[in-house]
C-alpha cells in the first residue's frame, strides 16, 4: 500500500468511517508482525507486538497531527512495544559495524578496490527473490545487530524517510545514515560471497 | 589520481544512492565514478543490494486476527471515536 492509501485510509478513520477500519487494522498489521518478526524473529512475540501497537494506535489515535506520517507515527508505537516486549535485551551491550570491514581490499598497483569476483550484473532486479536469494537475504538481515536492522527495516524495506527513521528510534539523522550505509553493506557482502560461490545460473534455475 | 579518493567514495555512497547528498558531492562521485570501474560495480551491487531489500518481505505472516483480538480493537477505536469525535466539528 501506497503513504498516499495509508494517509486517505487513516484520514478517514479519523472522521469515523468505520468501513476503513478493517483494512487499516489488516494492512498495519501485517507491517508491524514482520517488522517484529524480523526484529526478534519470535511469531508469538510479533503477533502480541502487533496487537499491543494496534490497541494504542486506537487509543491514541488523536495524538496524530498529520495523517501523512501514520506510516512512522506506528511504527514508533511498534518500536517502542517491541522494546516493551524485549525488555531484557535492552542494556545488551551493541555491537557496532565497522566501515573499514566493507571496504573491498586495495589491490596492490593502483589503490582501486579489486574487482568482485561476483557477478552481480546478472541478475535482474525483479526476479531474483523468487529464488533461495531470498533466504540468504532474509539470514543476513537476521544477523545484522539489532541497532542496524531496526535501520534498514525502517529505510529500506518500509522506505521511510531518513528524518522519519531518526524519529521513530529516537536517533540522530546522521547515526541513522551511518547505520544505514553499514548495514546495507553487511548485506552486500553475504550476497557477494553466495554470488562467487553459487554463481547466478544456480539462483536462474530455482 | 582519481584513485586515491575510492575510500571517501565508497563511505558516500548509500548517501548517494539515496539522493541525499549536496550537488557538488554528486559530481565529485559521479567524475569518479566514471573512471573507476571497480567502483561503478560495487555502487551498482550496493543499489541492487537496496533493490532486493526494497522486495523482500518474510515469508512469515501473521494468524488471521483472531474475534476476540478484533473486538478489543474495535472496542478501542469506538473508545477513542467517542473522545475524540466530540472534539472535531461536526462534518
Amino acid at each position: 500500500m501506497e503513504r498516499d492509501t495509508e494517509t486517505a485510509l487513516a484520514r478517514r478513520l479519523m472522521a469515523g468511517e468505520a468501513d476503513a477500519f478493517d483494512r487499516f487494522v489488516e494492512h498495519f498489521r501485517a507491517k508491524i508482525f514482520h517488522y517484529t518478526w524480523l526484529m526478534c524473529g519470535q511469531r508469538e512475540d510479533a503477533e502480541e507486538v502487533a496487537q499491543d501497537t494496534l490497541l494504542k494506535v486506537f487509543e491514541s489515535f488523536d495524538q496524530l497531527q498529520e495523517p501523512e506520517r501514520v506510516r512512522p507515527w506506528v511504527f514508533r508505537i511498534a518500536k517502542n512495544a517491541c522494546l516493551m516486549k524485549r525488555r531484557k535485551s535492552i542494556f545488551a551491550p551493541a555491537h557496532e559495524l565497522s566501515l573499514d570491514e566493507f571496504m573491498p581490499s586495495k589491490s596492490d598497483s593502483d589503490g582501486a578496490p579489486k574487482l568482485q569476483i561476483a557477478d552481480w550484473s546478472s541478475l535482474p532486479d525483479d526476479q531474483v527473490l523468487q529464488s533461495e536469494m531470498r533466504e540468504v537475504l532474509g539470514r543476513a538481515i537476521g544477523d545484522l545487530p539489532e541497532n542496524y536492522r531496526s535501520v534498514i527495516l525502517l529505510r529500506d524495506m518500509e522506505e521511510l524517510s531518513t528524518e522519519e527513521t531518526a524519529q521513530v528510534l529516537e536517533l540522530s539523522e546522521d547515526t541513522v545514515k551511518t547505520r544505514l550505509h553499514r548495514a546495507r553493506l553487511a548485506l552486500r557482502a553475504k550476497l557477494d560471497d553466495y554470488l562467487t560461490t553459487a554463481g547466478p545460473r544456480t539462483i536462474a534455475r530455482r | 589520481m582519481h584513485k586515491d579518493n575510492c575510500k571517501e567514495i565508497f563511505a558516500l555512497l548509500s548517501d548517494y544512492l539515496n539522493l541525499e547528498l549536496p550537488p557538488d558531492a554528486c559530481k565529485e562521485i559521479e567524475t569518479h565514478l566514471a573512471g573507476c570501474p571497480p567502483c561503478i560495480e560495487f555502487a551498482e551491487s550496493l543499489r541492487k543490494t537496496v533493490e532486493l531489500c526494497r522486495q523482500y518481505r518474510p515469508t512469515e505472516l501473521p494468524e488471521p486476527l483472531g474475534a476476540r483480538a478484533r473486538e478489543e480493537l474495535v472496542a478501542a477505536y469506538k473508545k477513542m471515536r467517542a473522545s475524540y469525535g466530540s472534539n472535531l466539528p461536526a462534518k
